[in-house]
């Protein structure tokens, strides 16, 4: 005797919570991350606008005096406030590691996705080249870049993207492997719906925390490789504002006993490095969790 | 409460007439979850003869694993336990150091999934001779070649070969029967087989409780055989034990318990076990679902809200344990409901009154 | 079934080095204009020297010849002349690459010692040990080693004096001191990671069934410890030990120009600045080579402790 079963319609799951959920569920320590982060992107959009002084007009005669009145961190080698310099230095310091970022999970994601699609010799292509450029720490190829190109910000945010490309590909390859193993995909598969749409529409949405997760570790990555470069003089090139330079500029100040600039650019970076690992991997747990 | 007409440990006297090998006497045990103390174990007593084997059944929740960690002295930190367990007349609860080792050596547990409780990087013979070698100091060459022995009477072939070998190179069944022989190794007077077959698919299953019954009565051994499947239980133990929501609530005879139980909770998973010579329409099903000891209260017996039989006294107090026909149960109204406790016996499960 | 897997990552390994050769090699036409602009690094040069540039890099032949001969060149010590010192890269190199080795591996003694000491202690004494331990590895992994290097020159060299701020050293003694900081800087991030995965390698592995079976049968806790809790945990303790180790190679450029340290990376930075071709080429090889061959010794060391691993990469 057959019981009759109802015919299910198998939906995809839709996991992606709402950007408010998500942070939630971060905890203090996550919230108190993101408000650092915000603090730092406002600064980053408007910083120019907030400096009290100039960032990049040199007044040697006050080169490294201590904090006055009206000069809360007194003045670097050159005389400018150090404030106003950290202020308007957010923003290469900030705009440098989005783009590293942007670039290395766009091209990482892609190739990911790809590669669990079609499995076979489409991942075995793509896993093996992504094995091969491991072989190059982040720095080195900057350098390389460096010496190619030029010394210069976009040579060194493309090198760093070209680098990180292959850990983000591996993470999420995984990620999308198991989503593609679920039996909605083969149930949207039986539907007709296409590749292209089941990969944009269904997967990737699906492993977004996790994508999210790695793009905010990445950043404290990315933050301080460009900061190092801009250290050694091949990333942002003085006298443009940037933390990693000022440090580099300022560092002549410490054996004199003036730290205090190139400190309180070195603080600035931790602070923001620090804020995004704190928030990434909070946002990794929560994403593991999910799975 | 109450006082109950038999003490809960005399049922040892009408069934097994020898002195008992582990006596567990109002065991309650509470664990830290969640920054709150719950109860898992609440006035659990069971015994166990020398040679004699025990099933202890329940579903998740009931209890069941949690006695027989308590038995063997794995609860986690923080755990509150009150009661007595003796082992050969002694107590236990307080051993420690070199006693303990020996109380280890004497009773050893089986436990559930052997792929995840036997260590990955280490070799097979590693694994089945590390404990003659540390607390026996049995030489390693005599250890190894008993080892060898012991596999042959699980039934894996070329002992020396496999001893090399590496858990992941074993089948899961096989994996199993390696755990039997390496638990009985010691010589062990007890053993606490914590679901040795649930992990495993269901033809390796009965060739694995066959090796495990076979040679427990080879040996002589006691074992408290804890499983949530009571036709298995019944099938292999000479007396079976069923829990809910962290208390005993039956102890009968297994021969009796199929036809005869004691309790409405015994009844109902005998009777939601669809029978392959059978056709139904609806599979029978317990309403509601199990309770956790932390979640029943205390006020009223634990199974009342599912219970067919459920009356007015049922809900006054957490009922004792009777003691009925040799065996024991933990239902107030169990003297009136015998034999009638059965879904389909004559007047059972309707309501009456 | 494992020399399966060792030998797949020798091959790994070959190929990873003859694809970053020649990206490295591809650099000089990647450079705006062509390969004798590229070489010369903007500078304007006599037409004999433009002429043995020519010869030496083979440049009136196809591409892939002059990457032959090149590679060639390079696997036999041959890493051409450097435009602006006109000397031997070979030579320049193994002038300095004593500075970076020792740098590298003063720092990845501490790393292990202090990282995987530190890791041990948080992971098998809970309590304020522990949150200790959590704590400042959650504070010094976020900062980078150059803003760890002012730190430690602003406060052990220039207000304290116990240490040297930049330079060399001349012998042996001063220049272990002189390479204190400068170590202690290129370790600092990388001894918080491998002290935090350490600690929670060791709390997972403790609460592992397996364990739970040992401790069944009576096996006393200080043999529990050493067999069955550190011996699985130094499956991933040696993998993130390995890796960081790796990634000291390119940082060390950082520190060693934040301290004056006359190291390969430091060189490698003023030639890049400098455009000098040849050195850039010459010891990213050589950066790369020693990146690529820790790697590969992390991933057999891996095979050797994990009976498991059979085909593919190490488990992430």
């Amino acid at each position: 005797m057959s019981t009759a079963v109802p015919l299910v319609t198998v939906r995809a799951p839709r996991r992606g919570g709402r950007a408010a959920g998500l942070l939630r569920g971060t905890g203090p320590a996550g919230i108190a991350s993101a408000a650092v982060i915000g603090v730092a992107t406002i600064v980053a959009a408007i910083g120019p606008l907030l400096a009290p002084y100039s960032p990049t007009l040199p007044n040697l005669a006050l080169a490294f005096v201590g904090p006055t009145g009206g000069h809360a961190l007194g003045f670097d080698y050159e005389g400018r406030d150090v404030l106003s310099r950290l202020l308007a230095g957010a923003q290469s310091s900030m705009l440098g590691p989005l783009a590293v970022v942007m670039g290395a999970l766009v091209a990482g994601t892609l190739l990911a996705v790809i590669a669990a699609w079609r499995r076979g010799i489409a991942d075995a292509v793509i896993s093996s080249g992504l094995d091969i450029l491991f072989a190059f720490p982040g720095i080195l190829l900057a350098v390389l870049a460096a010496a190619v190109f030029g010394a210069g910000l976009p040579a060194a945010a493309i090198s760093l993207a070209i680098a990180y490309m292959p850990y983000v590909a591996r993470v999420l390859r995984g990620a999308a492997l198991k989503e593609r193993s679920q039996p909605y995909v083969a149930a949207l598969e039986v539907q007709g719906a296409s590749a292209t749409t089941i990969c944009l529409r269904h997967i990737v949405p699906n492993i977004m925390p996790l994508i999210v997760a790695q793009a905010t570790i990445l950043f404290g990555y990315a933050m301080v490789d460009l900061a190092a470069v801009s250290f050694l003089g091949l990333g942002v090139q003085p006298p443009a504002a940037n933390w990693g330079v000022m440090i580099s500029e300022n560092q002549v100040g410490i054996p004199q006993g003036y730290p205090l600039p190139a400190l309180a650019a070195g603080g600035c970076i931790v602070a923001v490095v620090i804020a995004f690992n704190v928030l990434g991997e909070r946002l990794f747990e929560q994403a593991q969790a999910r799975q | 409460m109450s006082v109950s007409p038999v003490g809960a440990g005399q049922s040892a006297a009408a069934i097994r007439p020898a002195e008992p090998l582990l006596e567990v006497d109002d065991l309650t045990v509470r664990l830290r979850v969640e920054g709150a103390q719950r109860s898992v174990l609440r006035d659990v007593s069971i015994s166990v003869s020398p040679g004699e084997a025990v099933g202890l059944v329940g579903e998740s929740g009931s209890g069941k694993s949690m006695t027989a960690r308590a038995i063997d002295r794995l609860l986690p930190r923080g755990a509150e336990v009150s009661g007595r367990i003796r082992f050969d007349g002694a107590d236990i609860m307080n051993l420690s150091g070199a006693a303990l080792r020996g109380y280890r050596n004497q009773v050893a547990m089986i436990f559930q999934d052997p792929r995840a409780h036997v260590n990955p990087v280490r070799r097979i013979g590693d694994f089945m001779t590390e404990a003659l070698r540390t607390n026996l100091d049995v030489p390693a060459a005599e250890a190894y070649r008993r080892a060898a022995d012991m596999l042959g009477q699980v039934g894996i072939t070329d002992g020396q070969r496999r001893l090399r070998q590496y858990p992941h190179e074993l089948s899961g069944g096989m994996l199993q029967r390696v755990m039997i022989a390496a638990a009985l190794m010691t010589e062990p007077k007890l053993l606490l087989a914590d679901e040795p077959t649930t992990a495993l698919d269901v033809t390796t299953q009965a060739e694995v409780m066959a090796i495990l019954d076979d040679l427990r009565r080879e040996f002589g051994l006691a074992m408290l055989f804890i499983t949530h499947d009571l036709e298995l239980a019944a099938a292999i133990c000479d007396s079976t034990a069923v829990m809910y929501a962290g208390q005993i609530v039956e102890v009968r005879e297994s021969a009796l318990l199929h036809d005869d139980p004691l309790h409405p909770y015994t009844a109902a998973l005998s009777a939601a076990r669809p029978d392959i010579a059978q056709t139904a329409t609806r599979l029978a099903a317990i309403p509601g679902r199990p309770l956790s000891a932390f979640e029943a209260p205390d006020s009223e017996c634990a199974f009342a809200p599912r219970c067919p039989h459920a009356r007015d006294i049922c809900r006054a107090e957490n009922p004792d344990l009777i003691g009925l026909d040799g065996g024991l149960s933990r239902c107030a109204r169990a003297i009136e409901l015998r034999g009638h406790v059965l879904p389909g016996s004559a007047e059972g499960g309707q309501a009456d009154d | 079934m494992r020399l399966a897997f060792i030998g797949r990552r020798l091959a790994m390994l070959v190929a990873s080095l003859l694809v970053a050769s020649f990206v490295i090699f591809g650099a000089l036409y990647l450079a705006p204009g062509n390969p004798i602009a590229a070489l010369s690094g903007g500078r304007s040069l006599p037409p004999s020297s433009l002429k043995v540039l020519e010869a030496r890099y083979h440049l009136n032949q196809p591409f892939l010849a002059q990457y032959w001969y090149w590679l060639s060149n390079a696997v036999h010590g041959n890493l051409g002349i450097s435009i602006t010192l006109r000397e031997n890269v070979t030579t320049l190199i193994a002038s300095r690459i004593w500075t970076t080795a020792g740098l590298v591996l003063y720092a990845s003694l501490i790393i292990l010692v202090l990282g995987i000491g530190m890791g041990l202690l948080g992971g098998l004494r809970p309590g304020w040990l522990d949150t200790s331990v959590l704590v400042s590895s959650a504070i010094s992994a976020a900062i980078p080693s150059f803003v760890a290097a002012i730190v430690l020159i602003a406060l052990f060299a220039v207000k304290l004096g116990w240490f040297p701020a930049l330079g060399n050293g001349t012998d042996l003694v001063s220049n272990l001191r002189h390479l204190t900081l400068p170590a202690f800087a290129l370790a600092l991030s990388s001894l918080a990671i491998v002290a935090r995965v350490t600690r929670s390698a060791i709390r997972e592995e403790a609460e592992r069934e397996h364990v739970q079976t040992a401790v069944s049968r009576g096996i006393p806790r200080r043999q529990l410890v050493r067999r069955h809790i550190l011996r699985n945990a130094a499956i991933p303790i040696t993998t993130i030990s390995g890796i960081t180790i790796a990634s000291l190679i390119a940082v060390a450029a950082v520190v060693e120009t934040a301290f004056s340290l006359n190291g390969l990376g430091a060189y490698l930075v003023t030639s890049a600045q400098d455009k000098d071709l040849a050195v850039v080429q010459g010891i990213s090889l050589v950066l790369v080579t020693a990146f690529v061959v820790i790697n590969v010794a992390v991933d057999l060391a891996y095979a050797v402790l994990d009976p498991r691993v059979t085909l593919g990469s190490r488990a992430t």
